[in-house]
This record gives structure tokens, sequence and C-alpha cells, in this order.
């Protein structure tokens, strides 16, 4: 064992294979819980969606399927960048791994400012559930279940987006001031683990609000 | 959690089958296909989460342990859709309870 | 001459208490903290059971009324009973039980106590500023539109303190998974560390699901709409459906852990292999699994339909195939053992007793037909009353006697102790026994007054409460002595196996001065000198000479 890696052993490891096999599986089970959180939204869309789906079919309609796609597209294009990232951590590549982890950032920035965007434009066509909510069609009423999942449930997936843009700064500093080295870069591995799920939860996102009603 | 480094090729190859992916959702959407347009939405974004999983999140080359953790999130998941929905479905059934 | 390595009590400062990675330390914060929610929590019980010895609501109002039984869930279940086996006990013996120098993450660990603080301090302050009215269940429209009370920072305290379980059942997994010592393969590991891996994976993966769930409720109070809302075609019995699918399994992770204690108790005191080791290791996995498809049985009348209602009640049923080979297996145990009953014992075998009515009882209330009759009575309080405190906190307290010596290096007084087993037991019966009583002739829970025919049954609970109030303040009381005047307590004073008594008591700061090597499954008291046998290895040699 070289002095580098006896730093980054944790004084409860006997290996630094023990310790990368730990912190991973761990990322995992979180991950695991992740999905169980956003489990509750989406039963509520099961449900509903059951028991009123010409509704959804309806609501689905006013949510713009191109915005929708380029979303997608660039969460998707956020990834490679990402697992990018971490193979320039392990090569030790210093300024190719903070010009990917800065990238990573610019495209989930980019997700929230188009997001952002489509937000504004629901307002102004007043889709936000509550007082000033005005829909034309058969169920007003119940269209609003349909915007309110939507609201809440992507809602809750741009506020993951946003923690995971403040990771990639933050790991780019640490990249930057050699905190972050080849020996250490199971760090980023668990944060590229983080931003790929956040871009699962968006792969059902798109076809469950924006393509159930694009017909 | 592997100790190789993966061949930018397999990011790239990927990155291009999730653009495809993404393309083929879309242009089903449009098709009357009835209920199967749900199944078949869902079945493409199931095999887009596998290919991010396998190969961006490095599963592929990970322990039978990390399968089990990915597989009991969706298992779970499963089972709290398929009960509370069972509810919904079976609610009708019984006639008294039309009213 | 050999250099002792320092007890892990050693340092005294605060920092040292308050910035600390040690498992055992972070353990021991645990149980000064729901010490207090404890206490918070039995204040508002003994005041619903003052009120209750007369039929006219003359010491509380009714509003008074619902925010004390409140306090009393919401504090019992999520601030005391939750975290008492994994957080205290758990935090504290499993690393030494796997042979491990600490958990897989001893800042997180950290972190967790610290959630745990912020949670508990939300909660406190909803208290402070009048409380919640609606229960600890928090049904919706009630919860979300028409309470007048302090729900949004109750909620908030409970969500945040999710996450303090979520961290510690995380840890808890890998470090069963990634720690253990060399030989120590999955059927070696002790029964507490079985039923510990179970009850995190329902940490791990229901916890989340009540966080969403309260937190869906919040914003439908702020907002003013929401996901169960019936004006925008919303459906309340959603909320109960995913309130459930945590707060079933969560009776899990209030009973599991106890188990697992009574496991470890039964075989030490009686001086014997447990009975079907594999069975009961099992048992706790399929509890933990089963736990999480049964939740409608809490739904019978909310309008759910009948056939999930009858679905839901067969799969009730399967749980109890697993709950009773464990107490058949722990009876088996003790067939032809040498019994000693050490106050911890005392504690054991009340759990066996009282966890079997309470389960019994669980199935009177699987049953369709018969919930009907009795849902919402003071049947349902008494049941689960059996299971989280006959069943949990007896295990608790069994645990705490068993291992202070470990946790203190001192000895609690013996006789003291027996004294304190026994008073809870009677105090328990009594409270808790008549409630079924009460419950079966229609009284139902949750009302402040009541006719007066159901006065005799409350008067004997509410005398009983005072009795088990005794029974919980008097080892309090010994526990603290014992820290100055208790006898000094040798490494394994229990003569009891297991790697955590192979340490000298208290243990050094990484526990083991050399990882330890197993070579053989837990339990190995020998048949006939109820000795713990000799290592293969050491036979090996007596045999030679």
């Amino acid at each position: 064992m070289d002095s580098a890696t006896d730093t980054v052993l944790a004084e409860q490891f006997d290996e630094i294979e023990q310790q990368h096999s730990a912190d991973t599986l761990g990322m995992w089970i979180f991950l695991a819980t992740e999905v169980m959180f956003f489990g509750g939204l989406f039963a509520g869309y099961a449900v509903y969606r059951f028991s009123f789906p010409h509704v959804f079919y309806a609501a689905s309609h006013h949510l713009d399927v191109l915005a929708g796609a380029i979303d997608t597209a660039v969460l998707l294009c956020s990834s490679l960048t990402m697992a990018f990232a971490v193979r320039a951590v392990r090569l030790g590549q210093r300024w190719m791994s903070i010009l990917l982890l800065g990238v990573t950032a610019v495209f989930g920035a980019g997700f929230l400012v188009i997001h952002g965007f489509e937000y504004h434009h629901e307002w102004t066509e007043h889709l936000v559930p509550g007082g000033s909510f005005a829909f034309e069609g058969a169920d007003p009423h119940r269209a609003q279940m349909f915007f309110w999942l939507y609201f809440a449930t992507t809602g809750l997936h741009s506020l993951h987006v946003l923690i995971g843009v403040a990771l990639m700064l933050v790991l780019a500093v640490l990249v930057l001031l050699e905190k972050i080295t080849a020996a250490r870069f199971m760090t980023v591995e668990i944060a590229g683990l983080y931003w790929h799920f956040v871009d699962v939860v968006w792969v059902f996102l798109f076809p469950l609000y924006y393509l159930a009603g694009a017909r | 959690m592997s100790d190789e480094i993966i061949s930018p090729r397999i990011y790239f190859k990927n990155f291009g089958a999730l653009i495809v992916l993404l393309l083929l959702t879309i242009g089903a959407a449009y098709l009357d296909l009835g209920p199967l347009n749900f199944v078949l939405a869902m079945l493409i974004s199931l095999t887009k989460t596998a290919l991010i999983a396998l190969f961006f999140m490095h599963i592929r080359w990970g322990g039978k342990m990390l399968h089990l953790a990915a597989g009991a999130g969706l298992l779970w998941l499963g089972i709290l859709l398929a009960l509370t929905l069972g509810d919904y479905i079976s609610r009708g059934w019984l006639p008294v309870a039309q009213h | 001459m050999k250099l002792q390595p320092q007890s892990y009590l050693a340092e005294h400062t605060v920092r040292s208490w308050l910035l600390t990675h040690d498992h055992k330390r972070i353990g021991i914060l645990y149980l000064l903290t729901i010490i207090v929610f404890f206490a918070i929590a039995s204040v508002a019980a003994a005041l619903m059971r003052i009120e209750l010895v007369t039929p006219q609501g003359d010491l509380v109002t009714s509003e008074t009324y619902n925010k004390l039984f409140t306090i009393h869930g919401v504090l019992m279940v999520w601030f005391f009973l939750i975290p008492s086996i994994p957080a205290v006990l758990g935090n504290f013996i499993l690393p030494m039980m796997l042979g491990a120098r600490d958990v897989a993450f001893p800042r997180l660990n950290l972190l967790s106590w610290y959630i745990f603080i912020a949670g508990g301090v939300l909660a406190l302050w909803s208290l402070i500023h009048g409380g919640v009215d609606t229960g600890w269940t928090f049904y919706t429209p009630y919860s979300s539109t028409y309470s007048n009370s302090h729900v949004i920072s109750m909620a908030a305290g409970v969500f945040v303190a999710g996450f303090s379980s979520i961290i510690t059942g995380m840890n808890f997994m890998v470090t069963v998974h990634k720690m253990r010592a060399p030989g120590l393969r999955w059927f070696r590991l002790p029964l507490l560390v079985w039923s510990l891996y179970a009850t995190s994976l329902i940490m791990v993966l229901a916890t989340p699901v009540l966080a969403i769930t309260l937190a869906l409720m919040s914003v439908e109070r702020v907002w003013g709409v929401g996901i169960f809302d019936p004006k925008i075609g919303g459906d309340p019995v959603l909320f109960q459906h995913l309130f459930w699918f945590y707060s079933h399994p969560a009776v899990y992770i209030m009973i599991l852990p106890g188990m697992g204690v009574v496991s470890e108790l039964i075989t030490c005191f009686s001086r014997r292999r447990i009975f079907g080791y594999g069975y009961v290791a099992a048992a706790s996995m399929a509890i933990a699994v089963l736990g999480f498809v049964v939740w409608g049985h809490h739904m019978f009348v909310a309008g759910q339909s009948v056939y999930s209602g009858m679905m839901f009640s067969i799969l009730s049923y399967m749980v109890s195939i697993p709950s009773a080979i464990k107490v058949f297996n722990w009876t088996a145990t003790l067939h032809k053992g040498s019994i000693s009953f050490a106050t911890p014992m005392l504690y054991a075998l009340g759990f066996i007793g009282l966890f079997t009515i309470g389960g019994l009882t669980g199935l009177f209330l699987a049953a369709l037909a018969v919930d009907v009759h009795v849902t919402d009575t003071y049947f349902v309080v008494a049941h689960f009353h059996y299971i989280m405190v006959g069943g949990m906190v007896m295990a608790f307290m069994g645990g705490l006697h068993y291992w202070w010596p470990k946790i203190t290096g001192r000895m609690y007084p013996e006789f003291a102790g027996k004294l304190a087993a026994m008073i809870t037991f009677i105090g328990f019966n009594l409270t808790f026994f008549p409630q079924f009583i009460l419950g079966y002739l229609g009284m139902p829970r949750r009302y402040h007054a009541y006719p007066p025919e159901f006065q005799f049954f409350h008067i004997l609970s509410t005398a009983g409460a005072s009795i088990l109030g005794v029974g919980y303040l008097l080892p309090f009381l010994y526990f603290l002595w014992s820290l100055k005047w208790g006898r000094v307590a040798s490494g394994n004073p229990w003569e009891a196996t297991g790697l955590e008594w192979q340490t000298p008591s208290p243990p050094p700061t990484h526990n083991f001065e050399k990882t330890p090597v197993v070579t053989r499954e837990p339990y190995a008291y020998d048949a006939v000198t109820g000795k713990e046998e000799p290592q293969e290895g050491l036979m090996q040699q007596t045999s030679a000479v």
C-alpha cells in the first residue's frame, strides 16, 4: 500500500477495496430510498390516472412535448459528461476533470432554466392549481389533480437537479484544490451515481406527464 | 465498482442508444395503440434505466449486492403501486358499493 | 509492560462527546436523548390516565385530551421506540458483535444523531406552541384542512427524524455486509445482528414513503389544494394507504430488534444453543418482507374495497407464522436449559408472554368481521401496547440491563433490578389487560369522557399505570446510582458467548486490540456444563497434551 492510499483509507476499514465497496453499496441503498421517496408521488399518479384517465390525457396535452424532449436530451448529455468526469478523475487528469464537472453543472443549470420557462408559461396559462386555475375542458376540477402532481413531481425533481448542480461545483473546486485526486475518486463516483439517478427519474417523468396526451 | 477504467467507446455507444430510445418513445406516443401506448412508454423507460444503470452507473462491473440493492428499490416500488392500485381497481366490483 | 488501550469513556470534554465518531458514544448520546422524549411522552400518558379515572371530562378539555394523545403517540413512536433498540443498543453492540472497529460510516452516524435532535426540536417547538390534535396518524382531510393546531411543525419534526433513521438503517446494512470479522459467515452471526439487519431494511425502504406523504399533506395544508383533496378528485384514503405503507412496517421496526435482544438473553441465561438458529434468522427476514404487504388491515373500515380487505386479511395471517416460529424456538431453547433468573432474563420471559398475547390479539384484528366490531376501540389500544410496550420496551430494558456492564463497566444492583422487572410486568398487565375488556365492550379510543359503566376498568388501568411508572422510575434511579457505586464489572460478567464479551468493560475506543477470528456458530454453550465451549483450535491443543 503506498502512502497516497494510506491516508485515503478510513480507520474503521482494513483495505481500500473494502472501503470502496462499502461506499458504493451505501450509495445504492440510499438511491433505493430515493426511489421510494418519489414512489409516493408515483402512487398518486397511478391511482388518479387509473381513476380518471381521460382528464389526464386532456390535461397532458397542455404540456410542451418539444420542451420536455429537450429537457430529456440535456439530462442525457449531462449523464455522459458525468461519466467522463469520473473517468478523468480516475486517470488523474485534473483540468479535464474540472472542465467535465463544470460542463455537467452547466447542463444541469440549463435544464433548470428551460424548466423555469415552462413553469412561467404554465403560470401565465393559468394551469397552476388553486384559485386562479382555468382550464377549458370537460372536467376542470379534476384536471387540477394532473397539474398538482406535475408541479409536485417535477418540482421535487428540479430540487434534486439543483442539489446536483451545487454538488458538481463543489467537486470541481475540490479537484482544483487537489483535495480530490485519483486516489480519492470515490467521492466523484458516488456523486455520479446520484446524478445518474436524477436522470433516471426524469426518464420516467417525461412519458408519464408530457407524452400521456401527446396524440 | 470496477477496478478497470472503462473505455470511452462504451460511454458514447450507450449515449447513442439512449438518444435513439428518446426519439423512439416520442414517436410511439403519437401512434394510436390504445392501452399499449402506456405499456410501450414504460418499457422504453425501463430499458433506458437499465442502460444508464449498467454502463453509466457501472453496475455491470459491480457485485451481486449492487444488483440486489437496485432491484430492491424497484421491487418495493412495485409492491407499493400494486397493492395500492389493487384497492382502486377492485372498488367497483361489488355492485352494492356503487351507491 | 504492555500499555492497556484507553477505555472509550476516558475523555471527558463536552467537545469529545459532541464531535465523537465512536459508535459507542453515539449510542449513549441517543440513549440520553430518548430518555428525555420518553419522559415527556410519559407525562402526557399520565395526564390521560388521570383524566380517565372519572367518567366526566373534569381534568382536561376534549381539545387538550386530543393534544395529549397526539404528543404521546408521536413522541413514543418516532422519538423513543424507533430509535430505542436500533440507535441505542444497536449502535453500541452491532459493530462489536461483528468484530469491527466501528460502523461503516462513523461520520454519517454522528450526523444521524444531529438530524434526530433537529427533528426533536421541531416536534418540541410544535408542542410548546400549543401542540397538535390530529393523533399520531395525521389523517387527512382533518390534518390538511380542518385542524387548527401546529400540524406542519410536528409533521416536519417527524419528516426530519425519519432521515436519521434512514441513515442508521443504511449504515447498519453496509456494516453487516462489509465489516464482518474473518470467519464470521452469515450463519454465524448473532441473532440480534439478523434482526437489526431486517429492521434496517424496513427503515431504508419504508421511511421515505412516510416522508413524502407528510410532505404532501403539509403542502396541501399550505397551498389549499392537494393530492388528497376531494375537491380536485383526490381521495383521502390514499393518504391512509401511503401512511400505513410506512407505519405498518414501522411496527416491525418496533418489535424485530426486541426479538433479537430476546434471542441473546434466552440463550445466555438458559446456557443453551438457540433451537433452530436458521429458522429464527430467516423468520426475521420473513417478518421484514411480509410486513410490507399487510398495511391494508388498518383500513378495513376506511372505505377500501372489500376484495382488497380480504387479501390484506389473508396476508396479515401469514405474518403470524414467522412470529410464532420465534416464540416456539425460544420456548424450545428454554427446555432442559439451566435457567437462571437474572434481571435481563426476567424481562425476556416477560417479553415472550406479553408478545404472545399481543400477537394473538393481532390475529383477532386481522379477521375482517371481528375487526369491524373492535376498530377504534380500546381493544386496538391494548393490542398495540402489548406489542410496543410489553414487547419492545421490555426487550429494551432487558437488553439495557444485560449490556449495562459492557456500556459502563459497572454492575446494576441485582435485587433492585429483579424488583423493577416484576413491578413493570405486574403494572403493565394491570394497565392494559382491562383495556381489552373495555374495547370489547365498546369503549372507543381517543375520548376524554365515557359512560359510567366503564369506570371500573378505567380505574384498574390507571392504577396499573401508576405501578408501571414506578417500574420505569426505579431502573432510572439505580442505573444512575450504579455509575458511581455499582460493583466493577469484568469483561464478561454473564460468561456469555459473543464477540462483544471478549473485550474489556468498558471497551477501548476501537473495541478490539486485534481483529478477532471466528471459527464457529454463535451461542456455543456446552450442553453439560453450560460454560462456553472451548474453541476448536484450543481443543486440539488440549487433546494433544
